[in-house]
């Protein structure tokens, strides 16, 4: 199980670094948004797998790591927060520059 | 902690100063030297402890993680600069209270004296190295300040940089050897370092040390071959001059040297340095005085000269040469503070200070003629005045020292030259101004200066007398005190007397004295001899220097910052991926110890379907819509993913953020183009693929081996004191709301800050609304279709009623702040989709930004509020009350700061979507942009 979820995580990073390589605006930002999945899964791994081990008290005997969810849990929303940012910033660089490029314009080609 | 007074006091007189600017100038002159005159009664007040061989200290912890103090002392050779800089500045501020033009500001003058007069003596007094420094560079600010005092003048602006960027990277430098010499040492405190001179000296790092102090003082002191910022600082006002070139800026470099003597001084490589530095300043300067047409040319490369003799002096391995320049300083400092302010009053009256035009002066203003005169003879070394003695010290010193080997017969004789042209320079400034015919069209009338503007010449000429006289009961308790201080107690037999007999010395001041009246009066030859040599102009040079340092580094700036953030963002994640895959490659074992867990078919369906999820996003990722829904997918099983990990409040909070993104990238992409276009070449794309799957091989290979690894958390503590220390039994809440309630906080601020950032960004933006979608058909207009509306309307109250169901129960079950803001938002956004914004607007009309900003001001209340009960910021209360019907129940008061937590979400997710989907709603209906 631990590696099928390492495994996950792993590719969920490949996929979301590929697409900030990208250079258009759109790809970037669904690429921050995946390797923010990831990051989080990341993160939340360092509690470990438990199953049906909620860290809610009184309810079952042992529980799984309360730290790293709520450390997540911020991420979440921070992560939310940053994306929304980003795809503004991007929405506006469009409506400013007349194209979404991350450059600002797409590169110039040879001779031109 | 008087001490602490004495650069206070100057502080606040420079505050003071800059108040003044509603006073007259006699007003403005009196209360700016208010504040010098109580710090030097007070510098006099603690004299006689030091003088009786006392070291006086005061500390302070400023930061004592770094071992930073501040601590001062006052020693000998403090108390012997203080002194000068205090003495010299109250007679500069008389002095420049007549030189000032009525349209220069007076005030702005004082302020920036007294702001240096306060470096300067909190350079001498500091007893803790890094303190010393912040103080060094306070006298570059402050000396940029006063050396570009005329800044309509270019020249003006010109040497206040180039003394700015000289003494500035001296002071770099400096910082260096001295963060070193604090870790030899292992003590900031200079008077642990000071005894730790044996230690640093076989260090091995002493060398270093040594060069990058070295560079420090030499920069300042303007040794060669530094020196060429200093008559570039001649374009200051003359009283600043004064000021700053004798008694203070470049004695800093001195008293540099001579403060670390005991820690540094004493090796071969000090004397070599020290001496042979000082030595070819005092015979570059020299020379090049003899040939300035300009007085305060002539008295800047004189002040380098002597600024070398005294180096010399401090690199000769004697403790005799070492007193002969402390004594030096004193002399020197005051003839040519004298000589500096009478040629302010030459200039002032005159309108030039071209010794080609300035002849015959004595006719004019015989009183200033005869001040200056004495000084210049002192500067010369004439016999019966303090230049004379300290030169003879400086001649018989010469020839005890071993420093050249077989060939140290060469510096008594070099050091004889090098009177001579001081003689010779002295002669031409005495000959040429006051004699030598009748002046040439000068652009005033000449006459004598104000009556008080000659008293602070008077006093320090009064002083050149008065020491060159009876040395022994003017400056020799001082000089002793100082030498002790440098010398570390060892301080030996030595005479100040006018008359030592016929000795070596004697007879090489006599040849002296006589070479210099021979080079002055054939002078002629010898300046016809210089206009043949090629002429080095060390500003152009200087200039030159500087605009080729920023044409190369702008060259490597722009060829590593190109302006294409996709190379940065290549950049970024390659030096990323190189340090985080190192120390993969040092471990042994990837897989730890721990048993791993069963794959059963829930979790193999749920990773199946995120890995589709991944890869569909990134095969269509050129079409945007099916790409949005594709990492929906991975969303939603990130989010399942949580809830069979044991994770119930991340899954919520996962699942509600998820909606909320999805549905504000689809607003998104109503302003964006709907395709990416095909860019990238094959051999970009080959390499994005490798470096991605070697960044996701290295962080699955980090996550597998953190996996396989038994656990070891601190949050045994968190679950064990949730229910007694927070009152709830969700662990994850309490953490949140509670212990790490500070985090919190600051989340929802940025979260807060984030929305307000969008707020801005879409207000007034230029409108690129399409006619039709990319396929080519029209908008819809039928927006808001109606099975949608009435459902959603009446799922309002109830999603409202779940959120503060969610809420309520946080503290205890999944659920809270966070999660409740988001369903909030859920169910408005739901609202905006089906009704639009108009129609919210209408029955709805919040200022979100308020929300943010109540839910912020509730937050912070509740944190502060713990205060009110002595407890502190954000400790949380709780107990539990029974009412009829409802039974017991719990209020805690970390339940106000999770309704901050709510108000803020809401107002934040709400404010972004709203902003975005208004500025559909307000665009024009007809075809605008593309």
């Amino acid at each position: 199980m631990e590696l099928l979820y390492a495994s996950c995580v792993g590719l969920l990073v490949a996929c979301g670094i590929y697409l900030i390589l990208r250079g258009r605006t759109f790809p970037v930002v669904l690429g921050l948004t995946m390797l923010s999945y990831a990051v989080n899964l990341f993160l939340f791994s360092s509690g470990r797998l438990n199953i049906n081990q909620a860290p809610v008290l009184g309810q079952q005997a042992s529980y799984a790591d309360p730290l790293p969810q709520a450390l997540v849990l911020t991420a979440i929303v921070i992560g939310f927060a940053m994306t929304a940012f980003v795809v503004i910033l991007a929405i506006r660089g469009r409506a400013d520059l007349g194209n979404d490029h991350v450059d600002g314009a797409p590169r110039a080609k040879k001779g031109s | 902690m008087t001490l602490l007074w004495i650069p206070l006091l100057s502080l606040i007189g420079s505050l003071l100063a800059s108040l003044t600017g509603k006073l007259n100038r006699n007003q403005s002159a009196v209360v700016t030297a208010i504040m010098p005159l109580a710090c030097l009664i007070l510098v006099i007040s603690l004299a006689p402890t030091v003088l009786g061989g006392e070291t006086l200290y005061a500390s302070l912890p400023w930061l004592p993680e770094l071992g930073v103090n501040l601590s001062f002392r006052l020693d000998g050779l403090s108390l012997l600069f203080c002194f000068l800089i205090l003495g010299i500045g109250l007679l500069v501020i008389l002095y420049a209270r007549y030189y000032l033009s009525p349209t220069d500001s007076m005030p702005k003058l004082y302020a920036y004296l007294l702001l240096f007069m306060t470096a300067m003596l909190g350079i001498v007094t500091a007893n803790n190295v890094i303190q010393m420094w912040f103080f060094w560079e306070l006298t570059s600010i402050s000396s940029f300040l006063l050396i570009s005092y005329w800044w309509y003048k270019p020249e003006a602006r010109k040497g206040a940089r180039m003394a700015l960027a000289i003494t500035g990277a001296g002071g770099l430098a400096l910082l260096a050897g001295l963060v070193l010499l604090g870790q030899q040492v292992g003590s900031y405190e200079l008077d642990v370092i000071l005894n730790s001179g044996e230690l640093i000296k076989n260090s091995p790092w002493y060398e270093t040390i040594l060069v990058l102090v070295l560079l420090g003082a030499f920069t300042k002191s303007a040794q060669f071959p530094f020196h060429f910022w200093l008559p570039h600082a001649m374009s200051a006002p003359t009283p600043v001059s004064a000021y700053l070139h004798s008694a203070t800026m470049v004695k800093a470099g001195i008293f540099l040297l001579a403060r670390f003597y005991p820690a540094l001084a004493g090796t071969e490589l000090w004397f070599v340095l020290v001496g042979v530095t000082g030595l070819t300043t005092l015979l570059v300067g020299a020379y090049i005085a003899l040939f300035k047409h300009d007085l305060k040319g002539l008295l800047a490369y004189s002040t380098i000269s002597h600024l070398g003799l005294i180096t010399l002096l401090l690199g000769l391995d004697t403790q005799l040469a070492t007193v002969a320049a402390i004594f030096h300083i004193i002399n020197h400092a005051i003839f040519k503070a004298s000589l500096f302010m009478a040629t302010g009053i030459i200039d002032h009256e005159t309108g030039t200070r071209d010794m080609r035009k300035l002849n015959g002066m004595w006719r004019y203003m015989p009183y200033t003629a005869t001040l200056a005169m004495v000084a210049a003879s002192s500067m010369a070394g004439v016999p019966l005045l303090n230049g004379f003695l300290s030169k003879e010290m400086f001649f018989a010193e010469t020839l005890h020292q071993q420093m050249l080997g077989s060939m140290s017969w060469l510096i008594p004789v070099l050091a004889t030259i090098a009177g001579a042209l001081s003689v010779a320079y002295s002669a031409r400034f005495i000959h040429d101004v006051f004699f030598n015919g009748e002046p040439k069209d000068l652009p005033k009338q000449p006459h004598e200066a104000p009556r008080y503007m000659r008293v602070p010449i008077e006093i320090l000429v009064a002083l050149c007398i008065l020491v060159g006289l009876a040395p022994g009961i003017s400056v020799s308790p001082i000089i002793y005190a100082a030498s002790n201080a440098v010398l570390g107690g060892e301080v030996p037999d030595y005479h100040l007397t006018i008359w030592h007999g016929f000795n070596l010395p004697l007879f090489m001041s006599a040849m002296a004295v006589a070479g210099g009246l021979v080079i002055y009066s054939q002078r002629k030859y010898l300046f016809q001899f210089q206009s043949s040599l090629p002429s080095i102009n060390a500003k152009k040079a200087f200039d030159g220097f500087v605009l080729r340092l920023m044409g190369w580094s702008r060259e490597q700036i722009l060829r590593i910052e190109n302006g294409s953030l996709q190379r940065y963002v290549f950049i970024l994640i390659f030096t990323a991926l190189v340090l985080a895959a190192l120390p993969l490659f040092e471990m042994h074992h990837l897989a730890g110890t721990k048993e791993l867990g069963e794959i059963d078919i829930f979790n193999a369906l749920g990773a199946v379907l995120l890995m589709i999820g991944a890869l569909a996003t990134l095969i269509w990722h050129r079409s945007r819509m099916i790409a949005l829904i594709m990492i929906s997918i991975v969303g939603l099983m990130t989010s399942v993913a949580f809830t069979r990990f044991s994770a119930p409040d991340l899954a919520l909070t996962q699942l509600t953020v998820e909606v909320v993104t999805i549905v504000l990238l689809m607003l998104a992409l109503f302003f964006l183009p709907q395709r990416t276009p095909k860019e990238s070449s094959s051999l970009r794309i080959l390499r994005d693929l490798g470096v991605s799957s070697a960044f996701g091989v290295v962080i699955g290979s980090i996550c597998y081996a953190v996996l396989t690894r038994p656990q070891q958390s601190i949050s045994e503590f968190f679950t064990a004191n949730a229910k007694t220390g927070g009152g709830g039994t969700n662990v994850v809440n309490v953490i949140l709301v509670d212990f790490r309630g500070f985090d919190t906080l600051g989340e929802i601020t940025v979260l807060g800050i984030a929305a307000l950032g969008i707020y801005k960004l879409l207000l007034n933006l230029p409108l690129f609304m399409r006619a039709s979608d990319g396929e080519g058909r029209p908008w819809a207009f039928e927006r808001h279709p109606l099975l949608l509306a009435s459902i959603s309307q009446s799922l309002l109250p109830l999603a409202i009623l779940v959120s503060v169901y969610i809420f309520l129960r946080g503290h205890n079950q999944p659920g809270g702040g966070f999660i409740a803001g988001l369903v909030t938002s859920i169910a408005f956004i739901l609202q905006y989709i089906a009704n639009g914004s108009n129609w919210i607007r209408e029955r709805f009309d919040i200022n979100y930004r308020k929300v943010i900003a109540g839910g912020l001001a509730i937050a912070v209340m509740a944190g502060l509020g713990s205060w009110a009960f002595g407890h502190n910021f954000l400790s949380s209360w709780f107990d539990y009350f029974s009412l009829p019907l409802v039974g017991k129940f719990e209020l805690a008061s970390a339940m106000i700061f999770d309704l901050g937590v709510y108000l803020t979400v809401v107002g934040a997710t709400l404010m972004i979507l709203a902003s975005l989907g208004k500025v559909t709603a307000e665009a024009p209906k007809e075809k605008v942009g593309q």
